[in-house]
Formats: structure tokens, C-alpha cells, sequence
């Protein structure tokens, strides 16, 4: 601030953000890795270690989880917000304002507060058992929270609105009148749907499912409220480690795991995507 | 489409909608219940659990912690996001791409590991339950959110003022204040106001973190949660569901006044 000719220079602007992930966020990443797996012994001794956690059957278990909750979660989402995003792209004025609101408030709504939110929905006494129960159409109420059913329910209303948004913002790059060629030429909706929209919105399908994909590998508090005790996430095992057993090595062995599956992923991310539009359209 | 598709595509949207904000409305309702146990409909409404909620002083000591955290954190990274995403704008920077997706990475890491690593280093240092420290920490993770919507609110400031202030012999920190702080102010409060909201409801860093001198209200909900299911966190909730309103409103307040400075900035005053 003293030196205001240096107001010119971007690469003294971007300097205090760029210390800051530095100090308080790359900083304590590596120290933390190399502390904790210094910790194990030898680097012959580390190896051997890592390889007994990544091959034990609640390491193993909790991925082939992870893995598969993920996936179902990307592909639900993707089915729920095609439609969403399109009628966004395609729509103006109110109803457009009163959709977009309708997917914004929840995505600015904390976490626990959402994931709260479907507990008590889904509760053995919830809202739904207790609707169902009244209308007749049950006798004994469902199982849906602490099954992979509410994991999934609640993962998919979390995540829901990155693909919507992601998705809208590929689909009103879409020129309408492509659309308005084709079916003046004769093609039938769907095919003037399979054969130019949807490829055209492919950009944004790939891009949303990897954010999504990404952020649900690493998911600890929806997992952790509402699934049952066969449901473990890596995220919650990582969790575990630190907090019941205080296995820092562990830990880090774990966190390394899924701190490498994560960053490839986002590597192709980068590759596809426009990073600005990831979050705001 | 044909006006069967649309027809049907409109029922979709309409019930997906209702689902989406079911949970939300159903929660604001059982919050103004009165009985002891979450019923829905409620047998009685009252504000019993508001009062519940403000009156225990460790849920008003929650309050307050998270309340500091975040406004901690929300300065930090508004005024570090906004000369990274000015530099981002106006200057050649070199991998511009690269060093944008470098500063993203706090949102893209799972908070679990984040979280770890940052309370591995913060037992030795005695920074647990230290609101300053978790403030910071929790700037990294608001950094990312307040670069995203700066970026988009700066290239709305028109170059050619800046060019003119300074040929007019406006230093740059002039130009500074004068001219790229109030044209992009409406951007900068909304970037303030999630920067805010991010810091207030996180959750994971702060579990860790807060220790018990500095327990936020997530960590207080995430408390309760695993002891049960008791209406006061419904009124909790309710309140994180007004403040996520708050600066929802605002920020479309924000955009108005935005829209209105660039229609303005456009007919040269």
C-alpha cells in the first residue's frame, strides 16, 4: 500500500492471495504429509505400510463405496438437471427467476442445515413415514435414513445445483435457431434433440459430472448423518482415523489416496472446462 | 419440441422445484412449533425454540463465535480476492489458466484433508479454539468463491476510465479508489456477502478447529445431531435459512445496482 506505482505490477496484486493459500492451506497440506508419514519409519518402511492401509478391507471396502455412491449420485444428478437446465436455457422473465430461486436458495443453504433438513424427512418418525403412514398407504414405516437410499437422496439434493448451473451455462451457448433450422427442415423433435442439442450441450454434461463426481468422492457430512454403519466414505474413514484412533500416518496415507484421485480428476476438469464459469454462470 | 413436450417438460420442472425447496419450507415450519418432538403439521405453533435457541448461552456463544469467524474471514478474503482478481483482469499475468485453477483448488480439495492438515499444524502452535486462526483458515476456502464473482463484476469497468484518470494525472492509487473500487462496490459487497455465508457455514475445518472454546453453530448442530434430533436445532436452522436469505436479497440488490452503474457508466454520465 505504501508504494502505489506498484499498483501497476499484477504480479504484486495476485502476491498476498497467493501467500495466503501458501501459508494457511499448501503449507499445512505438506507438512502435515511428510510429518506423518516421516512418522512411519523408513521410506522402505513407508511403502509396506501404505501398501497393508490401501489394501485393508475397510480401506478397500470404503472406496469400492465411495466409488459407487459416487457414480450413482453423478448419474441421478445428471437425469434431474438436463431438464432443469434446459427449461432455464429456454425460458425468460418470471418463470425463469422463480426456477433459478428455486435451485439457488438450497444451494446457498448450509450443508448441515440441508442434510438436517432430510433427516427429519426420512426419519423412522419422519415426515415421510408419518404422511405415508396416515394416507394408508404403509403399515410399518420405511427404512430410508441411515441406508444408502438417504445417502443418495441427500448427496443428489446437495450437489444437485453445480450441475444445473453447469449445465445452464453450456446450454445458453446453444443458438436457438439451430434448433428452429432443424425442425424446419423436417426433423422430428427428438431427432433434432439426440442429433444437435444434447451434443452440443456435451460440453457441459462432461464438465458437470466431473465437478460433481469430484465433489462427491470427497464427501464426509451427508454420508456421515445419514448413512448406516455399512456406508462408510473414504472421506469418513479419513475422519475416523484422526479423531477416534489418531492414526495420523493413516490418515495421511488415505488423505494422499483421495488427494490424488481428486487432483486428476480436476486435471481433466481443467482440461475441459473454462475454470471461471465453474461455480456463477 | 412439440406442445406435448413442453407441457410435460413444464409439469417436470414444476414438481422438481417443489422438491427442491420442500426441505427448506418444511423446516421454517416445524421451527414455529411448539411441541416438544418434530410433528409435522405442528399441533401448536410459537416461537418456543427461538427463544430456546437465544436464550441458552451456549448456543449464544456459538453464535457469536461463528458471527467473529466470519467476518474475520470475510474481510481477509474480500480484500485479497479483490487485488487478485483485478490482477487477473487488467494485467498480463503469465498462466493466467493455470494459477486461476491453482487459487480454486481450497473448493475442489475435500475439506476433510484440508481440515486435517490445518488442525495437524495447529496443535503444536496452540492455534485450536483460536477464532483469528480459523477466520484465516476459513479465508482460503471464501478466496476461491470471492475471485469467481469479482472476476465476472471487473470486467465490467470500463479500461478506458482508468486509461483517462491516469492520463489526467490520477496516480493509481487513485484510480484505485476513485474510480475501480466505486464502479465494482456493488461486486465487492456481493462477494463480501458470500465470502461471509461460506466462512458462517462451514462446518468441516471448523470441527476441527474450534476445539470447545470456539464451537460455531454448525459445530454445535453437528454436536447435537449425533446426541438427537431436538427441535431447537429446527430453529437453528431457520436462522442459517434467514441469514443464507438475507444475502441472497442483498446480493440481488447488489446486481440492480450494478446493472444500473454499467447502464450509467455506458451513457458517459
Amino acid at each position: 500500500m505504501s508504494k502505489p506505482r506498484k499498483f501497476n505490477d499484477p504480479a504484486v496484486l495476485v502476491m498476498p492471495a497467493v501467500l495466503l493459500l501458501a501459508l494457511v492451506f499448501v503449507g499445512p497440506l505438506i507438512w502435515f504429509f511428510i510429518q506423518a508419514l516421516a512418522s512411519i519409519g523408513t521410506p522402505a518402511e513407508i511403502v509396506a505400510h501404505a501398501w497393508a492401509i490401501i489394501t485393508s478391507k475397510a480401506v478397500v471396502t470404503a472406496l469400492s463405496t465411495t466409488n459407487w455412491i459416487s457414480l450413482m449420485v453423478t448419474l441421478l444428478v445428471l437425469l434431474i438437471s438436463y431438464p432443469l437446465a434446459y427449461y432455464l436455457a429456454n425460458n425468460q422473465g418470471l418463470r425463469f427467476t422463480l426456477v433459478l430461486f428455486c435451485i439457488v436458495v438450497p444451494y446457498f443453504t448450509s450443508i448441515i442445515v440441508r442434510t438436517y433438513s432430510w433427516m427429519v424427512l426420512l426419519g423412522r418418525n419422519g415426515i415421510i413415514n408419518q404422511v405415508l403412514q396416515h394416507l394408508g398407504i404403509i403399515d410399518e414405516p420405511l427404512a430410508l435414513l441411515y441406508t444408502k437410499t438417504g445417502v443418495l437422496i441427500g448427496m443428489v439434493y446437495v450437489l444437485l445445483p453445480y450441475m444445473v448451473l453447469t449445465l445452464f451455462a453450456a446450454m445458453k451457448a446453444i443458438d436457438p435457431s439451430l434448433m428452429r433450422a432443424a425442425r424446419g427442415l423436417g426433423a422430428t423433435g427428438f431427432y433434432a434433440f439426440t442429433r444437435i442439442y444434447f451434443p452440443l450441450s456435451i460440453h457441459g454434461v462432461i464438465s458437470g459430472s466431473l465437478i460433481v463426481f469430484i465433489l462427491a468422492i470427497g464427501f464426509f457430512i451427508t454420508p456421515a448423518l445419514m448413512g448406516g454403519p455399512s456406508d462408510v466414505m473414504i472421506a469418513m474413514l479419513i475422519e475416523r482415523s484422526v479423531e477416534i484412533m489418531f492414526d495420523w500416518s493413516g490418515a495421511a496415507i488415505m488423505s494422499l489416496l483421495l488427494l490424488f484421485a481428486t487432483l486428476v480428476l480436476y486435471a481433466i476438469y481443467y482440461r475441459v472446462t473454462d475454470v471461471r464459469r465453474m461455480m456463477r454462470a | 419440441m412439440t406442445a406435448g413436450h413442453t407441457r410435460s417438460l413444464s409439469v417436470y420442472v414444476v414438481v422438481a422445484c417443489l422438491v427442491l425447496m420442500l426441505p427448506i419450507v418444511i423446516l421454517l415450519i416445524l421451527a414455529f412449533g411448539h411441541g416438544g418432538y418434530l410433528k409435522f403439521p405442528p399441533d401448536s405453533y410459537s416461537l418456543r425454540w427461538f427463544g430456546v435457541f437465544f436464550g441458552d448461552p451456549r448456543w449464544q456463544r456459538a453464535l457469536w463465535s461463528s458471527l467473529l469467524i466470519a467476518a474475520i474471514a470475510c474481510v481477509i478474503a474480500t480484500v485479497l480476492g479483490f487485488f487478485a482478481a483485478y490482477a487477473f483482469v487488467r494485467g498480463d499475468l503469465r498462466a493466467k489458466k493455470l494459477l486461476l485453477s491453482f487459487m480454486l483448488l481450497p473448493i475442489i480439495i475435500p475439506h476433510v484433508i484440508t481440515a486435517i492438515a490445518m488442525y495437524f499444524l495447529s496443535g503444536p502452535l496452540k492455534l485450536v479454539g483460536n477464532v483469528f486462526w480459523i477466520g484465516l483458515c476459513h479465508a482460503t476456502v471464501a478466496l476461491p468463491i470471492v475471485l469467481l464473482i469479482l472476476l465476472s463484476s471487473l470486467q465490467g469497468v470500463d479500461v478506458n476510465l482508468e486509461r483517462a484518470a491516469l492520463s489526467l494525472g490520477s496516480s493509481r492509487l487513485g484510480v484505485f479508489t476513485k474510480i475501480v473500487i466505486p464502479l465494482a462496490f456493488p461486486g465487492i459487497l456481493s462477494s463480501a456477502l458470500f465470502a461471509f455465508l461460506a466462512s458462517f457455514d462451514e462446518l468441516i475445518i471448523s470441527l476441527f478447529l474450534a476445539g470447545v472454546r470456539s464451537e460455531t453453530l454448525p459445530v454445535r448442530i453437528w454436536n447435537s445431531l449425533h446426541l438427537q434430533v431436538e427441535p431447537v436445532i429446527a430453529a437453528v436452522s431457520a436462522f442459517l435459512i434467514a441469514v443464507t436469505g438475507v444475502v441472497l436479497l442483498l446480493d440481488a440488490l447488489m446486481r440492480q445496482l450494478r446493472q444500473a452503474r454499467l447502464a450509467s457508466q455506458a451513457n458517459g454520465r
